[in-house]
């Protein structure tokens, strides 16, 4: 199945050019959306930069941001697609070759030997979930995810009594915590679970892989979105701290059942250069690329 | 605020270019502009030390905090590719003594910096500006020309020095001056008021 693997790897690295030099649509619509509704002189300058770095990279095929990101795959593999466990290899491969031919910068660090190992792999990097679903087609998205807004990230266990006021108060203070620093206006995944890790993982994948402006289909959660979007965007921090109405862009709520003593509260944020690439491939090779339309 | 002021300096800054300026201003900036992150921050601090010289005077110019995504082109020149800033507030410890011992005027990076850096800005004639984070081929397109780069072996492509000339780099927002002022912190002690006397006691969740 070489050419198979060949062809996964080629489409791989496609999607890895695409999101650091693309930013997807619906990201690029929700800032274009704040800088019409902004009104501080300060604030609109911010938006204007960050518009015009998009287009500019865009055009150019240069990297959004020059943090390239932390790579992160997040694969459906189908029943009958014939590669399975030879993908984790055809993933090493593809990030290898696209931090030479994007280029991306190398940001894996041996948190022991302070090493960087130069070409984003590493002991668990890039960053592999697998979920199994029926079909014959492995579907991917690539996200490159910047280390400056992982810092105000957060996970805290409450008990359960009294958990739903914590929840807000805890995502408020992380994004205050965060001030200017992760790169606002943010987006904010937030998690709910009933174990730390589990409610992280949720709060990661809500922040980066939903659409933004698309709401979570149980209205109880959607409700919960809207309260905390605009509890945020009151705050006034503002893109970069330029203060205005544009703190976050949007805010995404994933839960599991949580267990009778325990309610985990997951906190991630992105930064404005949200980069996520999707797609899919068939078992003869031939792929599509779904989240951009291809432009050469 | 009103409308904001805009200037278009180049360098070498003198210290009058720089006290004119108030934390809101925006700066478009042309001449030299040198790179340093944590790592060329310890070796020119290092250096001074010895009583050595550094391979620059950096008399007058501005320091940006950027590891650059950089390729060499063929014929062993420099292309810039992208240049965002980074997290300035990692260089606090340092920032104060490298202002006194190196003269320079002007700071640019991103997320602000603390009490010591506002202290030696209002000492000894400075400025700390915000370029805008992320836009990395923006301030790529402002770079017109790689003078240099020292210590690429030793400390790598985003940690070496680099010395770029720009044109119109920015838009720059000083958020620290030379009055001593810091933009961040008066922003972020307004941003608590509001979270703790507006926005906490009308959240919903019960009690």
């Amino acid at each position: 199945m070489v050419h198979l693997e060949d062809a996964l790897r080629e489409f791989l690295v496609e999607l890895v050019r695409l999101a650091t030099t693309q930013v997807p649509d619906d990201v690029v619509a929700a800032l274009r959306k704040a800088y019409e509704e902004e009104t501080d002189p300060l604030a609109r300058r911010q938006f204007e930069a960050i518009l015009r770095n998009i287009e500019l990279a865009s055009s150019s095929w240069a990297p959004v941001c020059q943090d390239t990101g932390t790579p992160y795959f997040y694969i459906k593999l189908g029943d009958e697609f014939p590669l399975r466990s030879g993908i984790y290899g055809v993933v090493r491969d593809a990030i290898r070759e696209a931090t030479r031919k994007v280029p991306l910068r190398p940001n894996a660090v041996d948190p022991f030997r302070e090493k960087n190992s130069g070409d984003n792999t590493g002991r668990y990097t890039p960053w592999v979930e697998v979920e199994l679903v029926p079909g014959d087609r492995l579907e991917a998205t690539y996200v490159a995810k910047g280390g400056g807004s992982e810092a105000p990230s957060i996970v805290r266990v409450v008990p359960p009594i009294g958990a739903e006021r914590r929840l807000r108060e805890i995502v408020l203070r992380a994004v205050v915590d965060g001030g200017p620093k992760p790169c606002p206006p943010v987006v904010v995944g937030v998690g709910i679970a009933a174990g730390a890790e589990q409610a992280a993982v949720l709060a990661k994948k809500a922040a980066v892989l939903r659409p933004l402006g698309q709401r979570h289909p149980d209205p109880e959660v959607a409700k919960l979105e809207e309260e905390l979007l605009e509890a945020i965007n009151k705050l006034g921090i503002g893109p970069h701290g330029f203060g205005g109405k544009f703190t976050a862009l949007d805010v995404h709520v994933e839960y599991a059942f949580r267990h009778p003593a325990s309610y985990a509260i997951g906190v991630v944020f992105s930064c404005w250069a949200l980069r996520r690439a999707m797609g899919f491939i068939r078992p003869d090779g031939s792929w599509e690329v779904v989240s951009h339309k291809i432009r050469r | 605020m009103g409308s904001v002021r805009e200037y278009h300096l180049h360098t070498p800054l003198s210290e009058d270019d720089v006290r004119k300026l108030r934390v809101g201003d925006i700066v478009y900036l042309s001449g030299v502009v040198v790179s340093a992150r944590d790592a060329a921050h310890k070796k020119i601090l290092g250096l001074l030390e010895k009583g050595e010289k550094l391979p620059i005077d950096l008399r007058g110019l501005a320091l940006y905090h950027v590891g650059p995504v950089a390729r060499r082109k063929e014929d062993g020149s420099w292309e810039v590719i992208a240049a965002g800033p980074t997290t300035s507030a990692r260089m606090e410890a340092v920032e104060a003594d490298f202002i006194a011992k190196t003269g320079i005027r002007m700071i640019i990076g991103k997320g602000g910096m603390g009490k010591r850096t506002a202290e030696a800005c209002k000492r000894y004639g400075a400025v700390y500006a915000v370029f805008t984070g992320g836009a990395a081929v923006l301030a790529a397109k402002a770079i017109k020309k790689v003078i240099d780069v020292y210590w690429l072996d030793e400390l790598g492509m985003a940690e070496a020095m680099w010395v770029f000339e720009v044109e119109d780099f920015g838009p720059l927002v000083v958020t620290i001056d030379s009055t001593g002022r810091n933009f961040y912190e008066e922003r972020m002690a307004e941003v608590r008021r509001r979270l703790e006397e507006e926005i906490l006691p009308s959240l919903g969740g019960g009690k």
